[in-house]
């Protein structure tokens, strides 16, 4: 691509081209669909036990695990890290193993009557002794929550470099933090939910589900099921959020298929608020103790590192459980430059709600982890914060990290210094200390951070995952009427790549973005692909986008060439037409496209009939960084957080579209200050979850959320053909770290410190009357 | 109506802004629902003898704006503003919060401090019920099944009382974790007639003597006010759940209770 493409789409903030329809209602979600039958679950109310007996009651169809012999268990692999495949039945076979599972599907003909029926059916379990806690789990003689998984990990990973043991001898000293994260739920907007219905003509089931990764989702249920992936078609139409909890594949999903398939009708269920907080896919729950050497400089020569995930009671399909502390292993170090690196993880199975990739993925709490680490190893040099970071920070490139990841051009040092002059550092210590004097405690924050991108298959096949989704493919086809329609692999659920994939296809053919149609999400009209998660599309979808647009563009210019009578090489696409530069001689698009279907005898053979062409695209994975400062004021009576303000800078690469990226950074900061302060499923010591509501489980709302403040730099990379990096977690990666740093500057007059997510009022409180030592 | 379904499980329906939740929840199964919207005589919002007559349907937004002059319609403007979120404040009602008697209810809390009188009506009779009688625990109260909370009379306040209301809560319109709501007047430099009502941290809202012994006849200074609230922090028997502790919830009700005291003598 030239800098500024020819009609120069990239780099606009055109609005996005899926927001009409979603503004005025005409938005088409799974829960849209009318079925002849509506599907509710019977969960377990029990963390861990025996199911004695399901009686269900007469005239209500119930299916159990007793029907489906049939289904094989959902079983994720990974070959490497002394993985241990566990497998997950659809519905709960002989045992239950966390408050949630489902045990049996009810079928009734609308939500209330099966809902009704639901509750009519009695489960009795013999309850058994349930570990929530992954320390409880790790203990000897804790109850084992799947027999095969001796001591209850299920996934281990040791890396020590060869310079870390001396390293860490001749550190001038060493500074320690133990970090701990709570538990989340994603919490989309729109819960999860399925519509399979039967077509009687073909034997074909079409799923049409709220997910972010329809190709993965036919693959996946037409294994558990048995059948060919012909069989079944998965549509993902509009999908209200996902953040991860939408990518892993719901045994729901595939009782519907199942059922659809039995009853030859449709079915759907709709998961409610209460089950998607119990029993949807919950992410983070990691406990992190790290150790920093410093030099007398302050220059982090060793660092150590325990990362303890607890991952529940199952493992996820396709990531396995193992992406959480296998990404901690490979990415706790961030953009600070240490070669003596020593770090062990491991996954624990629990009686808990199984956890999945939720945005940040790990990465939350790692940089939260450092960048505490920073901000304590800065108050024993006596040292601002940003000073020792500047210290630390890479600043040569390409860079190969200690273990082995190699860092693409960015700006570490230089976001950070432009955060720091925009925040007006000096001022606000100024003012700082003024308000102690009024006995108010302002605190500030930093955390910079590198957001690996548009992970490529390498990057996966490194963790040795059965299934490693690097690539993806477009294929861009014009039809005789001159209409461009791509079709992706990717699964966009609001991150507007209808409108960035056009703006980059539009650069290059020289057609309007909104004559463009992005088509997504249905496995029956779009190439196999991985879906949409861990920051790729843009990156990498974005780059098949060119590449195919590129093929499409030289199959205009021979076109056109040919039509006008001029070489290729003179044709130049604009404003959907192809003319001869420097003259006056063009034809529109839809000529070119017209002749192509239906005057192929123009071109002597020369050219294939139609205009379709694909590309595929598989990165090596790019970093994208940024430095986010939050400002903010603790009371210390109430422990209450009030933010004045948050600042990121970040550098993405290229931005398609700045007015997307904003919003992209602003949701993931709102998530991200929701992981520092508010969120948090909380479950009582035998397993129940006591956050079963969005008053007890708390999201932020727009008054918790402080005003943001962007700033952007665009290091051209050249580890990405379109020079964009993803920028879909960075707001949620580095926003906690610096929301718990500005709470630690505050209350560090009284000596205390808090190192738990969420700092919740209560904690600080805690913490506070903990401090001996008063201002 | 009440009389003749209350038996078989019949529930009056005001705002429905506590009752369908719990029905959605399908904590609450009721076989009837008594709809009391529209009925004009239950909407009724005036002074009479020396007191606020707020009926049956009476919305929280009505005090949105104040409903009198003076004190009582400041106070009840200042306290509406912290209960839930606008469209719930359109529909949810007065009576139906104390009916309800969450102990994190505002309206409880500001009928406990201020002394209410409640009416409640059914095919037996009527009766009135002194707030300091009518609640009984968490979501319970004097009302029997077969009443109907037809008013709450609240008495007009002095034009020289003050008040102060603070409230802690996680986020914007959530329920309260702890609130303090107090009232008094300053005679001649001393506090006179002094209550602090503390809600959202026991059972269900209360004055708590000890704290406004602390305070009468003594001077409105940091000490005495401070000396008011670590009262209130003792006194109380702090419900224990997710969000607060015991420990935690006495820290807030100290806090609550000196801003609140603050407020009133500011
Ligand atoms: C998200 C959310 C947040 C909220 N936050 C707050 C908050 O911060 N503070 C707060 O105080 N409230 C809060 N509420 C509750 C709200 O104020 C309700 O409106 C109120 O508790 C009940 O009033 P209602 O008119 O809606 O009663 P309903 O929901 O209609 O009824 C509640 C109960 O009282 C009974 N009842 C109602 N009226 C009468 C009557 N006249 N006689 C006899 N019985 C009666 C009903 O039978 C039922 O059992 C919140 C509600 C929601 C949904």
């Amino acid at each position: 691509m030239s800098v500024a493409g020819p009609t120069g789409w990239v780099g606009r903030s055109i609005r996005r081209l899926e927001d009409p329809a979603l503004i005025a209602g005409r938005g088409r979600f799974t829960a849209d669909l009318p079925a002849a039958h509506r599907v509710r679950f019977v969960r377990s109310q029990h963390a861990a036990g025996r199911i004695a007996n399901i009686a269900t009651p007469p005239g209500v169809l119930v299916i159990t695990a007793a029907d489906l012999k049939d289904v094989k268990p959902i079983r994720p692999m990974l070959h490497k890290f002394d993985y241990v495949p566990i497998g997950q039945p659809v519905l709960a076979t002989d045992r239950v193993r966390f408050v949630g599972e489902a045990i049996a599907a009810v079928v009734a003909a609308d939500e209330a009557a099966a809902e009704d029926a639901a509750d009519a059916v009695e489960v009795e379990i013999a309850p058994a002794d349930a570990v929530i806690d992954a320390q409880a789990a790790l203990a000897d003689g804790a109850p084992r929550v799947h027999d095969e998984v001796a001591g209850n990990v299920i996934v281990k990973g040791l890396i020590e470099t060869p310079e870390f043991a001396a390293a860490r001898a001749g550190a001038d000293r060493l500074v320690r933090v133990a970090l701990r994260s709570g538990r989340q739920n994603a919490t989309p907007l729109e819960t999860r939910g399925g519509h399979a219905a039967y077509d009687p003509t073909s034997g074909r089931v079409t799923l049409t589900c709220a997910t972010q990764t329809p190709h993965l989702t036919r693959t996946a249920i037409a294994d558990l099921l048995g059948l060919p992936e012909a069989q079944l078609r998965v549509i993902a139409p509009d999908v209200g959020g996902g953040f991860g909890q939408k990518m892993s594949l719901p045994p729901e999903y595939v009782l519907l298929v199942w059922l659809a398939r039995k009853l030859q009708s449709s079915v759907a269920w709709s998961e409610d608020r209460r089950e998607n907080l119990i029993a949807a896919f919950h992410s983070r729950d990691q406990h992190i103790t790290l150790e920093g050497g410093f030099d007398r400089d302050g220059k982090l020569v060793s660092l150590s590192a325990d990362v303890t995930a607890n991952i529940g009671a199952y493992s996820c399909f396709p990531t396995t459980c193992a992406v959480e502390p296998l990404m901690a292993m490979a990415e706790l170090p961030g953009p600070y430059d240490v070669r003596g690196y020593r770090c062990s993880a491991r996954g624990v199975l629990t009686h808990t709600c199984p956890m999945a990739p939720y945005r940040g993925v790990s990465r939350p709490v790692i940089t939260c982890a450092i960048e505490r680490l920073m901000d304590r190893a800065a108050a024993s040099f006596g040292m601002e914060p940003s000073e020792l970071r500047r210290r630390n920070l890479i600043d040569r490139f390409p860079y190969v990290s200690a273990t082995g990841l190699t860092f693409d051009e960015a700006s570490y040092i230089e976001t950070m210094e432009l955060a720091v002059k925009h925040i007006d550092l000096a001022q606000f210590r100024a003012r700082q200390k003024q308000a102690r004097n009024e006995v108010r405690y302002l605190g500030i924050g930093f955390c910079t951070f590198s957001e690996r991108t548009g992970y490529g298959t390498p990057a996966f096949a490194a963790r040795g995952m059965e299934i490693t989704p690097g690539w993806e493919t477009v294929e861009i086809v014009i039809d005789p009427s001159g209409f461009v329609e791509a079709r992706i692999g990717s699964s966009p659920h609001g991150q507007g790549l209808r409108t960035t994939l056009a703006q980059i296809i539009a650069d290059e053919i020289g057609v309007e973005p909104r004559l463009i149609r992005v088509v997504h999400g249905d496995t029956d009209r779009t190439p196999y692909g991985f879906g949409t998660f861990a920051s790729r599309s843009l990156v990498i979808a974005g780059g098949a986008s060119l590449l195919a647009a590129r093929k499409v563009r030289v199959k205009l210019a021979k076109i056109a060439g040919h039509l006008l009578e001029a070489s290729a090489d003179d044709i130049v696409l604009e404003a959907g037409v192809a003319k001869v530069a420097g003259t006056d001689r063009a034809l529109p698009i839809e000529s070119l496209a017209r002749a192509a279907y239906h005057q192929l005898h123009r071109f002597r053979d020369e050219i294939e009939p139609g205009i379709a062409e694909s590309a595929t695209y598989d990165p090596p994975g790019t970093f994208a960084n940024a430095c986010h400062v939050a400002i903010v004021e603790v009371d210390p009576e109430t422990g209450r957080v009030t933010l004045e303000k948050f600042l990121a800078a970040e550098d993405a690469g290229r931005i398609i579209n700045p007015m997307i990226v904003d919003g992209q950074i602003h949701g993931g900061i709102a998530q991200g200050i929701a992981n520092a302060l508010l969120e948090e499923i909380v479950y009582d010591a035998t397993g129940n979850v006591l956050t079963t509501t969005l008053a007890d489980f708390l999201p932020p709302t727009a008054r918790e959320i402080p005003p943001i403040e962007l700033h952007h730099l665009e290091t051209m990379s050249e580890a990405t053909i379109t020079r964009a990096k993803g920028v879909g977690e960075g707001g949620a990666i580095g926003a906690p770290a610096a929301v718990l740093n500005a709470v630690n500057d505050a209350i560090a007059p009284f000596g205390a410190e808090i190192n738990e997510m969420p700092a919740t009022p209560r904690r600080i409180r805690a913490a506070l009357r903990a401090a001996e030592k008063r201002p | 109506m009440l009389g003749e379904y209350a038996a078989e499980d019949g529930r009056i329906l005001a705002g429905g802004q506590s009752l369908v939740p719990t029905m959605a929840f399908r904590l609450a199964k009721p076989a009837h629902l008594i709809d009391i919207n529209g009925i004009a005589a239950l909407e009724k919002l005036n002074v009479e003898n020396g007191s606020l007559s707020i009926g049956a349907c009476v919305r929280h937004a009505a005090f949105h704006r104040p409903a009198l002059a003076g004190p009582l319609g400041a106070l009840l403007t200042t306290v509406v503003h912290h209960i839930a979120h606008y469209p719930i404040r359109l529909r949810g009602t007065f009576c139906g919060s104390l009916a309800h008697a969450d102990p994190a209810s505002e309206w409880c809390l500001v009928a406990a401090t201020v002394g209410a009188d409640i009416t409640a009506i059914s095919t037996r009779g009527t009766r009135t019920i002194a707030a300091a009688d009518f609640f009984a625990g968490i979501m319970t109260t004097a009302l029997a099944e077969d009443e109907l909370l037809a008013r709450v009379n609240l008495p007009v306040l002095s034009r020289d009382t003050r008040f102060g209301f603070c409230e802690f809560s996680r986020r914007a319109g959530d329920y309260a974790i702890a609130m303090t709501l107090a009232t008094l007047r300053l005679e001649g430099g001393a506090i006179v007639d002094p209550r602090v009502g503390v809600g959202g941290a026991e059972a269900f809202p209360r004055r708590i003597p000890e704290a406004e012994a602390a305070l009468a006849g003594r001077a409105p200074n940091e000490a005495v006010l401070r000396a008011a609230a670590d009262a209130a922090a003792h006194a109380i028997d702090p419900l224990e759940d997710i969000q607060a502790d015991a420990a935690y919830r006495r820290d807030l009700v100290r806090a609550m209770t000196r801003r609140a005291l603050a407020r009133a003598c500011a």
